[in-house]
C-alpha cells in the first residue's frame, strides 16, 4: 500500500502501472515448435513495467535509478503520456513536459526552426516564442550552429537544445531521462543549477541518471527500479549505496 | 482512500488518456500555427537540396501529364475526348493532389518518431500540417493550369471563380483522406505498400485521361459507380468550371459536397480514436 497521508500535496499519482510492449522478435530457437512451419519473426511482450505504485509530491526532485532495461524509461513515458500505460493509471496535475536521449525533433530543420516548431507543440504562442527564442539560444550555447540542419547535431549539442527548449517554460512536473548524461560538463552543471532553480519554485523534476553524483546532488527522494518492479524508495544516500553495492556484486535479484 | 480517489481529490488528472473529441478540437485550434509552419518549413527543406528547388512543383506534374498525353493520346486515337490537352492536365494536376495528401498522410506519423517521442501535443496536427503542404504545393499548379487554358485557346470566364470552392471541397476530403491513411498504415504498416497501387488503381478509374460518360457508356452500372465516384466528381466539375464548352453537372456538386464532408468528419474523428495509440513502436 502506498502511503497517501502526506501533509504535502501529490502531483504525480502512480495506481497499478504497467507498460507492455508487442515487439517482433525472431523466434528463440528453443521455443520453436517441431514439425511446425512458422515465420521466423513473431510477435512478443515485452512486459516493462510491472505494477509500479507511487505518490510524488510538490517540490520534490526523484532520482531513478535501475539498471539498462529495467523499465525507467518506459515508465517515465507512461507518465509523459507518450506512451501511455497499458493497465492501471496515470494522474498528474498540469502536463508533465518529458526529455529524454535520442533523436532530433525535427532532423532536416535547422534549430531555430526547431526552437519555433518545438514551442508551438507546446502550446506558446507564436509571440512568446519569438519573444524566448534568443534565451534559449542563449541558454543552450549553440548560437553558432543554430541555422544548421539539426540532424548535424551530436548528442551532447541535440540534448542541449532540447532541454534548452524545454526549460524555458514553466513546466509544474519535468521529467529529464538521461538528456544530461550526454552534454558536457559545463552544460550539466547549467542544467543541474536549473533543475534546482525549479526545485526551488515548486516545480517536480524527476531525474533519470547513470551518474550517482548527480543524483546524489540534485534529489531528495530516490527510488530504485528494477525489472519493472519498485525495489526501493527512500532517501538519496542509502538507495544509491544500496543499489551501488547490488551493481558491483553484480547481482540485481 | 484509495489511489485514484486520492488523486482526482487533489485535482490530478489522468494522463495519456484520449481528450474528448471538443477539447481535442480546441487544442489543434490553439495549437494551429503548428500545423501552418510545419508545413512551410516541410515543402522548403524538402526542395532545398535540389537545384531546380521549388520548379519541381510544377514540372513534375507537367512532365506526367507530357507522358500521359502522348502515351494516352496515341492510344486512345477516336475515342479522345474533346480539348485533350486541357482535360487531361486538369486531371493529372487535381489527381496528384489527391494522392500527394493520400500517401503523405500516410507518412505523416510514422516518419515523425523523434516529435513523437519528445512532445505530447494532438497527433492530428501532423497529417493536418502534410495536407497543408501539398496543399501549399498545390496553388502554383493551379496558375499553370490556367495558363494552360489560355494557350490552348480557353478564355477567362467568371466560371473560373468556381475553382475556389472546388478547392475547398478538394481540401476538406484530402484532409479525411490523409487521417484515414495516417491512422491505418500506423496500425498495419504493410499498408504503405499498398499506398502505391491504391493510388494507381483511383488514377485509371477516375477519367483522368478519358471521359467516364463516353467510355462506360453501354455499362450503364458501372458509368452510375463512376459518377459517385469523389475523383472523378472533383475533376469533371473543374473541368466544366475551365473548359468553355463543358458543364457542371448538378449531381456532381452534390457528389463533391457528401464525399468532402462526409469524408473529413469521418477522418477527423477516426484518427482521434486511437489518439493514445500514436508514437507506440
Amino acid at each position: 500500500m502506498v502511503a497517501t497521508e502526506n501533509s504535502k500535496k501529490p502531483v504525480i499519482v502512480l495506481d497499478d502501472v504497467h507498460v507492455t510492449y508487442q515487439v517482433f522478435g525472431t523466434g528463440k530457437k528453443a521455443n520453436r515448435v517441431k514439425g511446425k512451419l512458422r515465420s521466423r519473426t513473431r510477435m512478443r511482450e515485452v512486459h516493462a513495467v510491472k505494477g509500479v505504485s507511487l505518490v510524488i509530491h510538490e517540490g520534490e526532485t526523484l532520482g531513478i535509478v535501475g539498471s539498462n532495461g529495467s523499465g525507467k524509461s518506459s515508465l517515465m513515458r507512461a507518465i509523459a503520456g507518450l506512451f501511455p500505460a497499458t493497465q492501471g493509471s496515470v494522474y498528474a496535475l498540469g502536463k508533465p513536459m518529458m526529455l529524454g536521449v535520442g533523436a532530433a525533433l525535427l532532423p532536416n530543420l535547422s534549430g531555430d526552426k526547431n526552437i519555433l516548431l518545438g514551442g508551438l507543440a507546446m502550446g506558446y504562442s507564436k509571440k512568446e516564442i519569438t519573444r524566448a527564442s534568443e534565451s534559449i539560444i542563449d541558454f543552450s550555447g549553440l548560437r553558432e550552429f543554430i541555422d544548421l540542419p539539426m540532424r548535424t547535431y551530436s548528442q551532447g549539442m541535440s540534448a542541449r537544445l532540447r532541454f534548452s527548449i524545454a526549460a524555458t517554460k514553466k513546466h509544474d512536473i519535468l521529467i529529464i531521462d538521461e538528456a544530461l548524461a550526454v552534454g558536457d560538463r559545463q552544460f550539466r552543471l547549467k542544467a543541474e543549477s536549473r533543475i534546482r532553480q525549479m526545485r526551488q519554485e515548486a516545480g517536480t523534476v524527476l531525474l533519470v541518471s547513470h551518474n550517482m553524483k548527480s543524483i546524489q546532488d540534485t534529489c531528495n527522494r530516490v527510488i530504485w527500479l528494477e525489472k519493472g518492479v519498485l525495489l526501493m524508495d527512500g532517501n538519496p544516500k542509502e538507495v544509491c549505496d544500496a543499489y551501488i553495492a547490488a551493481m558491483e556484486k553484480g547481482d540485481t535479484d | 482512500m484509495n489511489l485514484a480517489d486520492y488523486a482526482t481529490a487533489n485535482g490530478l488528472t489522468q494522463v495519456g488518456v484520449r481528450p474528448k473529441f471538443g477539447e481535442y478540437i480546441k487544442q489543434v485550434w490553439q495549437r494551429r500555427d503548428f500545423a501552418f509552419i510545419m508545413s512551410l518549413y516541410a515543402s522548403e527543406s524538402a526542395n532545398a537540396r535540389s537545384r531546380l528547388g521549388g520548379w519541381w512543383l510544377v514540372l513534375v506534374p507537367s512532365l506526367q501529364a507530357f507522358t500521359y498525353g502522348l502515351i494516352f493520346g496515341l492510344i486512345l486515337g477516336s475515342l479522345r475526348p474533346a480539348n485533350f490537352i486541357p482535360f487531361l492536365i486538369t486531371g493529372v494536376f487535381l489527381f496528384s493532389f489527391f494522392s500527394g495528401s493520400f500517401s503523405a498522410g500516410a507518412k505523416a506519423i510514422t516518419s515523425n518518431s523523434g516529435l513523437l517521442k519528445t512532445l505530447s501535443f494532438p497527433r492530428i496536427l501532423l497529417p493536418l500540417s502534410a495536407v497543408i503542404r501539398e496543399f501549399i504545393n498545390f496553388i502554383p499548379q493551379l496558375a499553370i493550369l490556367a495558363l494552360v487554358m489560355l494557350v490552348f485557346g480557353q478564355e477567362i470566364s467568371w466560371d473560373w471563380l468556381y475553382l475556389i470552392p472546388i478547392t475547398f471541397l478538394m481540401f476538406l476530403f484530402s484532409t479525411g483522406l490523409a487521417m484515414i491513411s495516417a491512422r491505418l498504415t500506423v496500425r498495419i504498416q504493410d499498408l504503405n505498400k499498398l499506398v502505391p497501387f491504391i493510388t494507381r488503381v483511383m488514377f485509371y478509374s477516375s477519367g483522368i485521361f478519358f471521359e467516364v460518360e463516353r467510355i462506360f457508356a453501354d455499362y450503364p452500372e458501372l458509368l452510375a459507380i463512376a459518377t459517385l465516384n469523389p475523383v472523378n466528381a472533383f475533376i469533371s466539375l473543374a473541368r466544366g468550371a475551365l473548359v468553355n464548352d463543358l458543364q457542371m453537372s448538378p449531381v456532381l456538386w452534390v457528389v463533391a459536397t457528401a464525399w468532402s464532408v462526409g469524408t473529413f468528419l469521418f477522418g477527423v474523428f477516426y484518427f482521434w480514436r486511437a489518439e493514445a495509440r500514436y508514437g507506440r513502436d
